[in-house]
């Protein structure tokens, strides 16, 4: 059985009063997509499609308005508490140190919770192996204004992945970085899923993260978004940057790429 | 080394320059007592009317702290209550807009005649010229929590109490401190306003009997004073504000940094 189960989903969006807006956005219509446990998929598109709603709603911040959002077999209705999630933004808390908000989830998450006061020497040192996998060795006590914008990245996939969650959800978490950063990072996130085999779905906007990184790649027409084509990448793991340059990949990039500008030009 | 301390002196340093400078000018052009007197003329007043400087400003300073309090305790009650919901924010706010637009002097005569003057006039004037900023301060900063933060904790299950005590409260304490270094200010002002509109007790009453008896330099003793204490209670905020949330004058607060 699938892990994730997304069928026909619709999605308008609401004002804060909770009623839906008279000009009805339509930011998903008709959305289909499956995937297994442990894959690790990517959702590309025109700006605006609703990639990141798409996050949202396997998530269960929102809810559909129709349609079917299982995960794991049961039917989404709440946030999950199975999740981990990245943003473009670090936004960690400036107040913290940078071990203290990779432990934020660990005060909030069940068992975790309850054992926090009493085990916090255990998870202090949980969080700072974690930080060490991510090349962030000696950094936890630092403040995260004293991180560069990468070493944020990295502060903010540990704090994704402290609790040990089963599902990742990563919403362009490399769009801020200059190119360098971003290949570095690359490789660092796909260290963590070889070695936790959690399952990843990620956002972006660059076909050759993308393609680097992900079993599958989505593509969504534009708004109301809907997921119009679908891409394995036969790339054997662990893959290197290199092999984004071979013949067949470059094709791949490019016809996704095609794919993409009709789907804008729909608009 | 140097730079540091001449610095730290440097407001000092100008504060007895302008003080000589009116010495000097006073006397230089010979200007009445009964419309300006001199620096040392004044600062002798203070000697010289210290008992009564001292009650009055004691009492200006009670009615301050009295009106500051209640504004502290409610203002962050309704700054929490703007803040969090968005129903109180769309109906409160404009209201609360339109009423701090009233010049607070007219109020004074109005609150003489429900509650009569004395202490209790100074402080609800000092409550009300201080209330507003602690209010919008303190709504400002649980407000503007980043939607990805909340998507983050609610996705970890955290209820609404959890993304408040976690991220809101602390958040929006260097908000609420700016706040309050204001706000002792206007209540010094608020109280002092009603003192001299209302004719309650404290420096405020001072200065307009020593007016009346055309007893400048007591007047500008007075000023002195309120001058004094008013920026001695900043001073005292302004620690508090660098002792607690020193990270937000180090950090940025919108975490708008990015890149390499």
């Amino acid at each position: 059985m699938a892990f994730i189960e997304i069928e026909d989903v619709d999605l308008v969006y609401r004002n804060s009063f909770g009623h839906e807006v008279s000009d009805g956005t339509l930011a998903l219509s008709g959305a289909n997509l499956t995937m297994e446990r442990g894959e690790f998929i990517a959702l590309v598109g025109p700006s605006g499609c609703g990639k990141s709603t798409l996050l949202k709603v396997v998530s269960g911040l929102i809810r559909a308005n129709k349609g079917k959002v299982k995960v794991a077999g049961e039917t989404v209705t709440d946030p999950l508490k199975i999740v981990g999630m990245a943003f473009q933004n670090a936004s960690l808390l400036p107040w913290r140190s940078t071990r203290e908000n990779v432990l934020l989830p660990l005060e909030i998450v069940e068992p975790h919770r309850q054992n926090f006061r009493l085990d916090k020497a255990h998870y202090e040192e949980m969080a700072d192996k974690l930080l060490a996998t991510v090349g962030l060795e000696g950094f936890g006590d630092r403040a995260p204004w004293q991180l560069s914008g990468g070493m944020q990245q990295r502060a903010q996939l540990c704090r994704a992945l402290v609790h040990e969650p089963e599902l990742l959800l990563l919403d362009e978490p490399f769009g801020a970085l200059d190119a360098f950063t971003r290949e570095e990072l690359w490789d660092v996130l796909q260290a963590l899923y070889n070695d936790r085999k959690c399952t990843v779905m990620l956002v972006t906007h660059d076909l050759r993260e993308a393609v680097y990184l992900a079993d599958t790649v989505y593509v969504m027409s534009a708004r109301p978004g809907r997921v119009i084509l679908d891409k394995k990448i036969n790339m054997p793991r662990p893959r290197k940057l290199e092999d984004l340059y071979s013949r067949d990949i470059a094709d791949l990039i490019q016809d996704l790429r095609h794919h993409i500008n009709v789907a804008r030009s729909d608009q | 080394m140097k730079n540091i301390w001449l610095e730290r002196l440097s407001p000092w340093i100008l504060t007895l320059v302008l003080i000589i400078l009116w010495e000097l000018i006073v006397k230089g052009f010979g200007i009445a007592r009964i419309v300006m007197p001199s620096a040392s003329e004044s600062f002798y007043a203070i000697w010289e009317y210290r008992d009564g400087l001292l009650n009055s400003s004691l009492t200006t300073l009670y009615a301050t702290i009295i009106g500051f309090s209640i504004a502290v305790v409610f203002g962050v009650l309704m700054g929490v209550a703007i803040g969090l919901w968005r129903p109180v924010y769309v109906t409160v706010y404009p209201l609360m807009v339109a009423f701090n637009a009233i010049p607070k002097v007219v109020v004074v005569p109005i609150l003489v005649l429900w509650i009569g003057a004395g202490l209790q006039t100074s402080s609800v004037t000092a409550f009300i010229l201080c209330f507003f900023p602690i209010v919008v301060n303190m709504a400002v900063g649980l407000a503007t929590i980043e939607p990805e933060l909340k998507d983050v904790l609610r996705a970890l299950g955290a209820k609404e109490r959890d993304i408040v005590i976690k991220v809101g409260i602390p958040r929006s304490l260097p908000y609420l401190f700016a706040s309050l270094k204001i706000a002792i200010t206007l209540a010094f002002v608020g109280a002092v306003i009603a003192e001299t509109v209302a004719g309650a007790e404290g420096i405020g009453n001072l200065m307009l009997v020593a007016s009346s008896n055309f007893n400048t330099p007591l007047m500008f003793a007075g000023i002195i004073v309120i001058a004094a204490m008013a920026t001695g209670m900043y001073g005292i905020f302004a620690i508090m504000d660098s002792r607690f949330t020193g990270w937000a004058t180090r950090g940025s607060m919108n975490f708008a940094t990015a890149g390499g």
